[in-house]
């Protein structure tokens, strides 16, 4: 049960269980919506931006524990954070989740570091990404559809 | 004792395990639970064994060289589209084409008798709860000529509606393409019902048995349809080998598919002569060791007997469905009376994905997510689903596992 735990943490679970910022937003400027064709997994992810500042940022969708947890903790992350930041965080993030833990610190990670447990499940790295990929995609404007695949 | 109760004694589970080496193996620390059938079966030493074989003593091109070794394979990829006559009941080896699997086969039928056969306007009925397999390639068509995919609907059970079905039947059908059991629920179809009033409207059945082949005995003669086509690697064989069964008319009067060699006559480069059937459907190299594998496979579970390991896997998965029920907040997804060895579920509260990843810890292999049929995770209002899968090797112990494994996904979500 060991890396179990490691994977399902509890913020995770609570996250999952509590999404933050989960609601959809009438007058966000961007929207775009994320896809993981192979599990079925979709969110759209919803920004109000102001000048470089990211606002607001709010979710919907379904998916497994892991992308949704993922999502809200995301959502709380990079409110208030400039597009330069959120960028930051999510490379942070993707090192996070992918094994690469040599250069971070627990004053990067934060709440990120709930996910860390991931990286000893490939299968479910994409199930963490999802959102911030998504998230990427909004911030550089584009209104497509964002797959995985 | 009832018959079923008889069955379960006279199979031999332990014997028939021992047959398949994957089976003795760990995975993450625990003995592996393999219940992913559906999606592919493991292969019984007897038909690795045969693969080695190929390799080792018998491997050359077949229908070309004068040479003994290709005279050999050729007489063994000859011999196996025998043995696949026989375990499908076919009239004639000429109507056995090799193709690399379910997919190919409804690819080839859509592209050739297709193409000729479905114009503008026409319409080709398929079921809810089919496989993308058998839904692609006739929306290709469909696309292509201004034709038109209808869908058959289910029940709440997943049972197709066949009151329903019969009532699309029209002079525009040109085929009814479904599914001899479904790879996402279980349900097995009402084939004969379905090949019927097809006929009697003057469409032709294909059959996507890919799920049947392991489960039912087939007889395609019995059942009337006019395309069966199933996959190697679901029915105990290697994987990119698979079967198209078509009546011989059919296959006589349809245009070849890929061109190259093996599929003509003679060439030149005014005119080329296609050859005779099977050939003319089996353009270039064959899967030769594909071909000679599948042969084992449908020899070895031929030796222990459709009848039997129907019965006997119908008994596992009623025992499975019956100790699933225990489980609070679990809800299965398709509850057909006729059902092959497949259960769907979902628990209320945790995402399939994650099942799957909670049960791989202990050992336990299960499929999670659409399971390629989109369209129907829609219809049961579920964006995925849990599916436990048996075959023949399967046991009471390892349905007790899959039960132990989902209290700990509990536990780990509560």
């Amino acid at each position: 049960m060991s890396d179990l735990r490691e994977l399902y943490q509890q913020v995770i679970l609570d996250h999952n269980k509590n999404p933050r910022n989960f609601h959809d937003m009438p007058d966000a400027t961007n929207r775009v919506d994320g896809y993981n064709p192979l599990c079925g997994d979709h969110y759209t992810i919803f920004l109000k931006r102001a000048g470089d500042t990211i606002e607001e940022v709010s979710f919907t969708g379904s998916g497994c524990a892991i992308s949704k947890a993922s999502a809200s903790v995301m959502s709380s992350t990079v409110k208030g954070k400039s597009k330069e930041e959120a960028d930051r965080l999510f490379e942070t993030f993707h090192a996070l989740v992918t094994g690469d833990q040599s250069g971070l610190s627990a004053a990067d990670l934060g709440r990120l570091a709930a996910f860390s447990g991931v990286s000893e499940f490939p299968a479910r790295v994409k199930c963490a990404t999802l959102a911030w990929h998504t998230l990427r995609s909004a911030l550089e404007g584009k209104d497509e559809k964002v797959s995985t695949e | 004792m009832s018959v079923i109760e008889a069955t379960r004694v006279q199979y031999d589970v332990g014997k028939i395990r021992n047959d398949f080496p994957i089976l003795s193996r760990d995975v993450r620390g625990k003995r592996l639970v393999y219940l992913d059938n559906a999606a592919t079966t493991q292969k019984p030493r007897q038909v690795i064994d045969r693969l080695v074989r190929y390799y080792t003593e018998e491997n050359s091109n077949v229908h070309r060289g004068v040479h003994y070794l290709s005279e050999l394979a050729t007489m063994e990829y000859e011999n196996a589209r025998g043995v696949v006559q026989q375990f499908i009941n076919a009239a004639s080896v000429k109507e056995i084409v090799f193709t690399r699997g379910t997919t190919e086969s409804i690819n080839l039928v859509a592209q050739t008798w297709g193409r000729t056969h479905v114009g503008a306007g026409d319409e080709v009925l398929i079921s809810a709860i089919e496989h993308h397999s058998n839904i692609v390639p006739w929306q290709m068509l469909a696309q292509e000529k201004g034709a038109n995919v209808r869908v058959i609907p289910v029940n709440d059970e997943g049972e197709l509606l066949i009151d329903e079905y019969e009532r699309m039947l029209n002079p525009r059908v040109k085929i009814v393409a479904v599914g001899h059991a479904s790879n996402a629920l279980g349900t097995i179809n009402p084939l004969r019902r379905i090949i019927e009033a097809a006929h009697a409207n003057g469409s032709l059945v294909l059959v996507d048995g890919a799920q049947g082949a392991p489960h039912i005995g087939i007889d395609v003669q019995a059942l009337g349809c006019d395309f069966y086509a199933f996959s190697g690697h679901k029915v105990y064989g290697p994987t990119g080998i698979g079967v198209l069964w078509g009546r011989e008319s059919l296959l006589e009067a349809m245009p070849p598919w890929q061109g190259g060699g093996d599929m003509i006559l003679s060439v030149s480069f005014e005119k080329t002569t296609y050859n005779a059937l099977p050939y003319k459907f089996e353009a270039g190299t064959p899967n030769i060791e594909g071909v000679v594998g599948l042969a084992a496979a449908l020899q070895y579970v031929s030796a222990i007997g459709l009848d039997a390991i129907a019965a006997y896997e119908h008994d596992l998965e009623q025992y499975a469905t019956r100790r699933l029920r225990e489980i609070e907040g679990l809800r299965f997804i398709g509850t057909a009376r006729e059902k092959a060895s497949v259960i769907s579920f979902v628990l209320e509260g945790v995402h399939p994905h994650d099942i799957g990843t909670i049960l791989d810890q202990e050992g336990i292999a299960i499929r999670t997510g659409h399971h390629c049929a989109q369209p129907l995770m829609m219809r049961f209002n579920v964006p995925a689903t849990g599916r436990a899968s048996f075959g023949l090797y399967n046991t009471r112990e390892e349905a007790d596992a899959l039960v132990a494994g989902l209290h700990k996904v509990i536990e780990v979500f509560r």
